[in-house]
């Protein structure tokens, strides 16, 4: 056109986008019209397989990972000096070793044959005497404030007829949790001294974190079989990163000064390291100790999926049941054997200075406290072969609250029915089902030719080529349906859940007393286990796609409420007094000034959301969805290793994908605010 | 005039600029200036630094924030390499020696005090002062009866199994004074040990300091960026700007005849009196005129003052060896006096 001639260079760049993106659109809009004329674009594409006689079995990329797995386990693989089986024989057994150990001692007590084919049965560690000691170490660390909710957890435990699962799953626990902070630890410190590995181990930490937890549980079953062993393996890899991540940082923020310190006096390599760095780290490296504990604890429910028992598959047992009350229950005991661990360590973490003594202890005087639990620990234990009391809270005074939930889901069911009925109807006609139909019915061109796009205009060429591939990973590997569906479902939950967090966000940010219990209502919801929102919601709302959108929003929510509070309260209040003076309405501010402030804040916690979005995601596959998790699922109860890798990285490429082009989008965003 | 005994630790001609291809550009060009570093990127931390420290004597690195004083103490210690230059301990250059060279050195001969104190959180005042020793492989009772008598010489006895955080900042500098002599050093460096300190406790560590030094007799390297500080303990004062060293010289030295203005300009805030003596201020001897009494040539006029002022009659300027090689009238001294800021 002629108008344009005249117009200056940056007006014309300014139509550039707006005409591409309508470009692509007639170019997608053209192929979904004459559907039959271009078959390959519309449906999606089977997996690519080649047949290459020098690879053998390895046809496409899901079968060479199985392949690859086998190849391991068969007898010729060498990690020198061992063929990798017998490796994988040696790390089993030594996890299996101390669980074994730790288990007897807190839950099944230990079996000793005695001569004439009999055997005499030890019984476990009184649970009286552990709440005690427990108590007590509260009390020494803290206040009596912190031993109250110590004791009141750990009786929790007893009380609700829990003790012996959560005494299998301390058990496991207490064997992750160790491994985990050495070896994060250890690569930490590699990586802190030598750049080159730090490089190479930092993306592979990044795409650890996006994986989901599900897809690592096939390989390791694969290499270790069915049990606690694969449990504890699979924990810790699920753990470690973190604790990688915070060693290395922490070894970098120890002050110049000291470094320099350890050389002056003459430090070696090794010195410097274990002497100097790692003490100065020390607390640092705690909250990495506290995040490893932390994410155990999150794994607790999954691990018992490869056969870790205890709380978890409680949780996964009632679930199947359908019996939301024992659920909740187990839920509930591990969400407080978390607060427990947590606040302990954070409590030991900064403990109050051993005051200096004058004198020189003795070794008994030193370790009065260690033997006075000891001595309660043997006590109680010996006390309870006579006084069953001592062994196991006694059955009929147990509580359980399981027929109070059964009853309340039996009520709102009876006399709700109709009500949750129709908004289930009216969601999954208008909105579910149109927009699966939409997006299974966009060609798979048109979708790769929008993230280019997308990824061009946000963040440059290299965004764009990165999106497009992990896309591609997906198309190739035949997995575009189920990709699609698991992009509605997470879409329509993520959108449900930003809306309503956000607008939680934006009034709890007006008031100061709702704000509060807003924070402490998220912090719940956090802590419980992604688990244990599904067992109400398939009580009320049955197995589905709607009972899987439901626990997802749910459990995606906290971020968007946090992110948005966060956001408006760090615009300065200089700007908002400016806004005020210059007239602006209630409305206006909040529209106008604060909405823009604070919306790269906000993308960023809409991105939290969708990575809290796709975790759950995976899990609903327990409650019958037909996406990626449910490969991954299947793959599972196959030890499928390709099956469960291949969905499980498209899931992590999903992620990555949303989170390069929100991240770079809130990026450009905050650029533009001169922020 | 006697040879001098050579310096027991020199650096000529060092260099440390920090940005990439920092010594290609040193070899590439001869005449640094500013503009040229800025077009390349880099930083002019230490620019063509050369001194020499003799056994025994405090030298002091002066100059403000950011004009090199850590960078240029810690290419001395070889804590940061120089871009180009040398650096002579002991007869030998410093940066030909092996990394293990250098531990066998910094763990015998070198000793360091910091800023911030860098005391190890974890470990009481013994355990602290031991450290060096610990790491030298030096066994427990040992080790710990060192570290007993240097806690003692400074003064911190009945402390030692107080942990840093339990401790107030003139303390905790104590502590890190004791660390650094418990090795026995040769050389003493010590970076900005005061400036941390409020102004009432930096007073009593430089008297501390002082005590000590009068005790050990060490060579010292000193970094302060109070010329106030530098002129009550040094031997001889190096002035540092942009990297560069301006002038050495005794703090009197830099009073009467500084080098530029921005020497000028520390010397203007001082009290002159504190720092001439009498041999600077003196007229022509008068050997036969009456005198009230007889002065020592390196005497400072403020310890003189107030004898002096009180007296109508002049004074002998005498030296070592009871020589009269000048008189010091009360004009004079009233003079000095008078002439402070
Ligand atoms: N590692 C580094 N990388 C880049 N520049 C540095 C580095 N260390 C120091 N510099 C720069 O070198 C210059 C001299 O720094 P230096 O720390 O030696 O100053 P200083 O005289 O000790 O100052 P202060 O009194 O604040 O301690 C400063 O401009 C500083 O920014
Ligand atoms: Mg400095």
């Amino acid at each position: 056109m002629n108008s344009t001639v005249g117009l200056s260079s940056r007006h014309k760049f300014a139509y550039t986008w707006p005409l591409a993106w309508g470009v692509a659109f007639a170019v997608v809009a053209f192929i979904w019209i004459g559907g039959d004329l271009w078959q390959w674009a519309v449906k999606a594409p089977k997996e690519l397989t080649w047949k290459v006689e020098a690879l053998g079995s390895c046809t496409s990329v899901r079968l060479c990972v199985t392949g690859f797995f086998k190849f391991m386990v068969s007898n010729e693989a060498y990690i020198f000096p061992w063929t990798f089986k017998e490796f994988t024989r040696f790390v089993a057994a030594c996890i299996e070793f101390p669980y074994q150990i730790i288990r007897s001692f807190l839950a099944s007590g230990f079996t000793i044959p005695l001569s004439g084919g009999e055997s005499w049965q030890s019984p476990p560690i009184s649970w009286l005497g552990l709440t005690v000691v427990l108590t007590a170490v509260a009390y020494r660390l803290r206040d009596w404030k912190l031993a109250l909710m110590v004791f009141l957890c750990v009786a929790y435990l007893a009380v609700f007829g829990n003790w012996e699962s959560a005494a299998i799953t301390l058990s496991s626990i207490a064997v992750a949790v160790p491994i985990g902070i050495v070896f994060g630890a250890l690569i930490g410190i590699l990586g802190y001294r030598y750049e080159k590995f730090e490089r190479a181990i930092t993306p592979i930490l990044d795409l650890m974190q996006t994986v989901p937890i599900f897809a690592y549980l096939v390989p390791v079953l694969f290499l270790f079989g069915f049990g606690p062993v694969s449990a504890v393996a699979a924990t810790v890899i699920y753990a470690m990163p973190p604790m990688v991540r915070i060693t290395m940082l922490a070894l970098k923020t120890v002050p110049l000064e000291i470094k320099e310190f350890g050389k002056m006096v003459g430090c070696t390599k090794r010195q410097m390291t274990w002497r100097v760095l790692i003490p100065a780290a020390a607390p640092g490296l705690m909250v990495g100790v506290n995040q490893v504990i932390m994410l155990s604890l999150n794994m607790v429910i999954i691990a018992s999926m490869i056969g870790a028992g205890g709380l978890g598959f409680d949780v996964l047992a009632s679930l199947r049941r359908q019996a939301i009350g024992d659920g909740l229950e187990a839920g509930i005991a591990i969400t407080l054997i978390a607060i427990v661990l947590d606040r302990l360590t954070q409590a030991w973490a900064s403990r109050s200075p051993a005051p200096h003594h004058e004198t020189k202890p003795t070794l008994l005087q030193r370790h009065k406290n260690l033997m006075l639990a000891l001595l309660i620990l043997v006590g109680t234990t010996a006390i309870s072969f006579v006084a069953p009391f001592f062994a196991q809270w006694p059955e009929q005074f147990e509580i359980s609250t399981g027929q109070f939930w059964n009853d309340l889901i039996k009520w709102i069911n009876i006399n709700f029915f109709d009500e949750l009925e129709a908004v289930k109807v009216f969601l999954l006609l208008n909105v579910l089902k149109p927009v699966k139909a939409f997006l299974l019915a966009l060609p798979w061109p048109g979708v790769l030719l929008f993230l280019a796009l997308a990824g061009l205009q946000l963040g440059g060429i290299r965004l764009a080529i990165l999106v497009v591939s992990c896309a591609s990973f997906i198309l190739i590997t035949g997995q575009w349906t189920k990709a699609m569906i698991t992009v509605y479902l997470c879409g329509i939950s993520v959108v449900i859940a930003a809306m309503i967090g956000i607008t939680i966000g934006v009034i709890a940010s007006r008031y100061p007393v709702l704000k509060r219990s807003v924070l402490v209502f998220i912090d719940t919801l956090q802590t419980l286990p992604s688990f244990v929102y599904l067992l109400p919601v398939v009580m009320l709302f049955r197995v589905g796609d709607f009972s899987a959108m439901v626990a997802v929003v749910l459990y995606a929510l906290p971020p968007a409420v946090r992110y948005t509070l966060y956001g408006i309260q760090q615009i300065s209040p200089s700007l908002i007094e400016a806004a005020k003076t210059s007239g602006c309405t209630k409305r206006q501010l909040l529209t106008k000034v604060q909405f823009r402030l604070a919306w790269p804040e906000i993308m960023l916690g809409v991105n939290q959301t969708v990575m809290f979005a796709l975790s759950m995601l995976v899990i609903t596959a327990l409650v019958g969805t037909r996406d990626l998790g449910q490969e991954v699922y299947i793959a599972l109860t196959k030890a499928d290793t390709g099956r469960g890798l291949v969905a499980g990285l498209s899931v992590a490429f999903i992620a990555i994908i949303t989170d390069r082009l929100i991240s770079a989008a809130a990026k450009k965003r905050k650029q533009a605010l001169g922020l | 005039m006697d040879s001098k005994p050579d310096p027991i630790l020199s650096c000529s001609e060092v260099w440390k600029l920090f940005g990439r291809n920092a010594q290609q550009f040193l070899k590439e060009n001869n005449n640094v200036t500013d503009d040229m570093l800025s077009e390349n990127g880099l930083i002019g931390a230490v620019r063509d630094a050369s001194i020499e420290v003799d056994e025994g004597e405090i030298f002091i690195i002066m100059g403000l924030s950011g004009s090199g004083k850590s960078t240029l103490l810690r290419c001395l210690a070889r804590l940061i390499e120089p871009t180009s230059g040398q650096v002579m301990f002991e007869g030998e250059n410093l940066l030909n020696h092996s990394e293990k060279q250098m531990i066998q050195i910094r763990r015998h001969k070198m000793g360091m005090v910091f800023q911030h104190f860098a005391l190890m959180p974890h470990l009481t005042v013994l355990g602290n002062v031991a450290f060096p020793l610990e790491v030298q492989g030096i066994d427990r009772s040992e080790r710990e009866n060192r570290a007993l008598e240097v806690i003692e010489l400074v003064g911190l006895q009945g402390r030692e199994s107080y942990y840093p955080r339990e401790l107030s900042g003139g303390q905790q500098q104590r502590v890190g004074i004791a660390r650094s002599l418990s090795v026995e050093p040769k050389i003493w460096f010590l970076d900005e040990p005061f400036s941390a300190l409020d102004p009432l406790i930096r007073r009593e560590m430089q008297d501390e300091f002082l005590r000590i030094q009068s005790v050990l007799n060490k060579t010292i390297v000193f970094i302060t960026h109070d010329f106030n500080e530098a002129v009550r303990l040094a031997d001889r004062i190096a002035i540092m700007k942009d990297g560069a060293i301006i002038q050495i010289g005794t703090p009197e030295e830099l009073v009467i005849n500084p080098a530029d203005d921005y020497v000028e300009e520390f010397t203007n805030d001082l009290s002159r009196a504190k720092v001439l003596s009498a041999k600077t201020v003196m007229s022509e001897p008068e050997p036969d005129a009456q005198v009230g009494g007889r002065v020592s040539s390196s005497a400072k006029i403020q310890d003189l003052a107030e004898e002096l002022i009180k007296s109508e009659l002049p004074f002998h300027v005498v030296d070592k060896n009871d020589n009269v090689i000048g008189k010091l009238t009360r004009d004079a001294v009233v003079d000095v006096l008078v002439k402070q800021p």
